[in-house]
């Protein structure tokens, strides 16, 4: 049993890696009020490009550049055209996530070698991010999952204490929090609200690609249509569970990894599902529909519950009213 | 030196409502181009390869307009909610419910006459769709619940529970997935080869939704909502009705689209019953500038960009994938663009302020 649960913690962790970074980005995104829905292409074209990066280079860390790069690359045209040209948000994000996908999985059947008719699919990568076990801690029951981890999930160890006292203890950090709350104020007490903006946009979607070149490089290291199978959209579900907090995140990504990779073992020990697979499929969207609604519903009465930033998708302009 | 600043309109322009999509249409043709050139294939006969795939002959036309009905009827659905400024992006879900609804009557009512079972299953779409929307609207109206993210979340759970029930409650009992055939009378008839009765269906609805809109005292009260909330509480409009009512409204033709479409073209409640029709249908309501007419050229070009995609496989060998991404680019510079309907550019010479 002891055992069960330790296999079942490490396939968590792995998959809520690729969750973690993708909703620390949009965290960042949206606390300055900007709601970016293009997170989905935005991961599917990390994850192409650090898999065809990796695989014509040979080099892990390129890849990871790139995923950077494109993630950079795709949410500054969010930024751009939700920012200067004051575009709807939501038409802009979802365009993102349609052109990604699309791109992505273009891309796909372009990059790869000319003996597989340039196709990507079904190729290996020489060499994965693998786990690496810190001896003596890697055997102690259950926590020890945490310590058998890939290079990549390591990294998140310092990301995230760091990204929550960036985000709560520093000026920076009240920077963003002003600028996503009270825009107008922030812009009065001098601050640049549309450089603001597009700083964690941009730094937003270079997690997203990070989170997508967490599953080509580590995860499922290959490249298939669709890889990310809508990871982007458990995201936004994962930043509203976490409230807008980066503490939080790894508890959504925690609870969402957990529930998919139970579905998994459970499958795979054979057992005769009580819940069918697709109710498991859809919980993480249902239970972030309740919990949006409850929380909202509850800091009616009480404030400070909920801490959704109250311009998040709305423009901003100085010059207007 | 120049500089550059961006000035809020003070009058209407007449012309920037056609130059700012023309514009727009022929940089999105030319980025298309330079995608195209950089994966060798030579633009031309890309664009003309994909223009031939979705109006090349009578079948085409016929196909391209089949996709292009879902498309209008969502992107209608979404519209009307949108007049409030209320973001449904949930009509993907709705539309998914509204063909679970219908499959549900056409199915399982076995003791209705079968002259009973397509007009009672179409109203069963209508109902679950409505109800789809109704759940956010109400939240939202009564309780301030923010509808951008509770429509998006209960899509999947629309998508996922279509899942669970083609692939395990009411699968056929042979085949790997799917439930069995609709019985005749619950398939809408075709009117013009690949072309449904649906057709009737979304034409009425454009036309049912502009005399809405434009001519009735609800649609001017929708309007002004949007518009100017203060302004409309003043005068005593309800502002918690009409979100609800343009919910269940906007939900109910989502259904519809979901009913319409497995009854006439799957056929049964099967996978890809989510075809991306209520997302697309956001971006057309958005294109369409919210007027229903708009909404049919709007349509019928993204339905195009799809069926298009097909012959550049065929003819060029390109991936299908490309259809997409041929998509993404005709939005991206719109959307751009769609900041010079408010707003204008104006040039300042250094030195000359």
């Amino acid at each position: 049993m002891m055992d069960f649960i330790t296999k079942l913690l490490a396939a968590t962790i792995a998959m809520g890696t690729s969750l973690t970074y993708a909703t620390l980005g949009e965290i960042y995104t949206e606390k300055t009020g900007i709601l970016n829905l293009g997170m989905e292409g935005t991961m599917l074209m990390g994850a192409l490009t650090a898999f065809a990066t990796a695989y014509n280079t040979g080099s892990l860390f390129l890849g990871l550049a790139g995923a950077i790069v494109i993630g950079a690359i795709f949410s500054a045209i969010h930024a751009f055209l939700s920012i200067t040209m004051r575009a709807n948000q939501v038409v802009s994000g979802l365009s993102i996530t349609m052109f990604g996908t699309g791109l992505a999985n273009f891309l796909g059947q372009r990059l790869g070698p000319q003996t597989n008719n340039f196709n990507l699919v079904g190729m290996n990568l020489q060499s994965k991010f693998n786990n690496i076990a810190i001896p003596g801690l890697h055997k102690i029951p259950v926590i020890g999952a945490f310590f058998d981890v890939s290079l990549l999930t390591y990294a998140l160890y310092l990301i995230i204490p760091f990204a929550w006292f960036y985000m709560y203890k520093t000026k920076y950090g009240l920077a963003i929090r002003s600028v996503g709350e009270a825009p107008r104020t922030a812009s009065a007490m001098g601050l640049n609200v549309a450089r603001i903006r597009y700083l964690y946009t941009i730094i937003g979607g270079m997690f997203a690609g990070l989170g997508g070149a967490c599953l080509s490089l580590s995860f499922t290291p290959s490249w298939n249509d669709n890889m990310t199978g809508g990871k982007g959209w458990i995201v936004i579900a994962l930043v509203i569970f976490a409230t807008w907090n980066p503490g939080k995140a790894v508890l959504g990504t925690l609870v969402f990894g957990g529930i998919t990779s139970l579905q998994f073992s459970l499958q795979a020990a054979g057992f005769r599902m009580v819940i069918p697979s697709q109710f498991l499929g859809f919980s993480p969207y249902l239970i972030t529909f309740l919990t949006l609604s409850i929380l909202t519903i509850a800091n009616q009465k009480r404030k400070s519950l909920f801490s959704a930033p109250s311009a998040l998708g709305t423009s901003f302009a100085i010059d207007e009213k | 030196m120049m500089r550059f600043i961006i000035e809020k309109r003070t009058t209407k322009s007449k012309y920037s409502v056609f130059i700012v999509p023309l514009v727009s249409f022929a940089i999105s043709l030319l980025l298309g181009a330079i995608v195209l050139a950089a994966s060798k294939a030579n633009p031309f006969a890309a664009y003309k390869a994909m223009f031939e795939g979705s109006f090349g002959n009578i079948r085409r036309i016929q196909y391209t307009l089949r996709e292009a009905m879902p498309l209008l009827m969502c992107g209608l659905a979404v519209g009307i909610a949108f007049k409030l400024k209320f973001w449904n992006i949930g009509a993907e879900g709705q539309y998914v419910s509204g063909a679970i609804g219908f499959t549900w009557v056409v199915q399982f009512w076995t003791f209705l006459p079968p002259v009973l079972l397509l007009p009672v299953g179409l109203l069963m779409g209508i109902i679950a769709g409505g109800l789809w929307a109704g759940v956010p609207g109400t939240l939202k109206a009564q309780w301030g619940v923010d509808e951008t993210l509770t429509t998006l979340m209960l899509n999947y759970v629309a998508i996922g529970y279509a899942e669970y029930l083609y692939i395990d409650h009411w699968k056929a009992p042979f085949g790997n997935m799917g439930t069995p055939k609709f019985p005749d009378a619950a398939i809408l008839p075709s009117v013009w080869g690949r072309v449904h009765a649906g057709v009737f269906f979304a034409l009425a609805l454009v036309v049912i939704l502009w005399f809405i809109l434009y001519k009735t005292r609800w649609g001017f009260e929708l309007n002004m909502i949007g518009k100017n909330p203060k302004a409309a509480r003043y005068q005593g409009v309800s502002i918690k009705k009409n979100i609800i009512m343009a919910m269940l409204f906007s939900g109910a033709i989502a259904g519809l689209a979901g009913a319409i479409h497995t009854s006439a073209v799957a056929q049964k409640l099967t996978t890809g019953v989510n075809g991306n029709y209520g997302f697309t249908g956001i971006i057309i309501a958005w294109m369409g500038g919210l007027n229903p007419f708009g909404s049919i050229i709007v349509a019928i070009v993204m339905a195009a960009l799809s069926t298009g995609a097909g012959q550049l496989q065929i003819a060029l060998k390109l991936p299908e994938a490309m259809g997409a991404v041929l998509q993404g680019l005709v939005l991206l510079p719109l959307l751009a663009g769609s900041l010079f309907n408010e707003y204008h550019l104006r040039v300042i010479k250094k030195g000359a302020e």
